[in-house]
């Protein structure tokens, strides 16, 4: 019902468009650089979260895990936005074998090294914790 | 108008290299051995986003082989490594489920 709505909305204003003589390659070229733009902005706060995650957390596990959740979304959102930016299909193709790779060991890696560290007698601080303050550093 | 995604794959490699830095950080001081070891894993998944997003750059996508390659490399590394810190070995028969040797695991 309210797709019906929403069409017959749309309707006139793709006549006039397609009566205007609308460049449609220019309009894809656009949609396509902002959705980069935003792809590759997330990607990148995601990564860089990590990074600073991993500087600032105050043990291993929890370390690892800013490291291992913001490398998966991160490198996926990058990679999509280098997907929409890709001409031929043979880029493409060796990009989602990135993408698919990274989205298959990056966890295995993660979970490897923690099971590792478990197994080897690698303790987690338990109980309250106060981040440093600048004036600790000091 | 000028084409912006230049620049815009310019400035993601240079964020992602001052993402690098900061795990370089964490590899120099880490204070256990693992804590080494995920740096370097993370190092490696910035690395193989940096050389996609330098493929793009020099207007040369075929580079992206090299990320592929990379990636995998990365992996098997990280997996052989923690198999040596856990066994002391790297021949090890994994099917046997040997004991994890625990002297000086920091």
């Amino acid at each position: 019902m309210m797709l019906a709505q929403i069409i017959m909305a749309a309707e006139p204003v793709v006549r006039d468009a397609a009566a205007a003589n609308v460049d449609w390659v220019s309009v894809w070229d656009f949609v396509r650089n902002v959705l980069t733009v935003i792809s590759l902005a997330g990607g990148l706060f995601f990564v860089l979260a990590g990074a600073v995650g991993v500087i600032r957390l105050p043990d291993f596990y929890t370390r690892l895990h800013a490291a291992g959740m913001t490398d998966t979304l991160g490198a996926e959102l990058i990679l999509f936005g280098l997907i929409l930016q890709a001409d031929g299909w043979q880029v493409i193709a060796k990009l989602l074998l990135v993408a698919f790779f990274l989205f298959v060991t990056s966890p295995t890696a993660t979970h490897a090294v923690a099971h590792a560290a478990y197994k080897a007698g690698e303790k987690p601080k338990l109980g309250r914790w106060r981040a440093p303050t600048l004036e600790d550093e000091a | 108008m000028r084409d912006p995604m230049p620049y815009i794959m310019l400035a993601t490699a240079l964020f992602l290299i001052v993402g690098m830095v900061l795990m370089l950080t964490r590899l120099i001081g880490g204070p256990s051995l693992y804590d080494r070891l995920l740096a370097v894993n993370s190092f490696g998944t910035k690395t193989v986003l940096f050389l996609c997003v330098f493929g793009f750059i020099i207007d040369r996508p075929d580079g992206i082989d090299i990320a592929l390659l990379y990636a995998l490399m990365n992996f098997i590394a990280t997996i052989a490594v923690l198999k040596f810190f856990s066994y002391k070995a790297l021949t090890v028969d994994l099917r046997v489920i040997p004991e994890p040797s625990k002297d000086d695991a920091s």
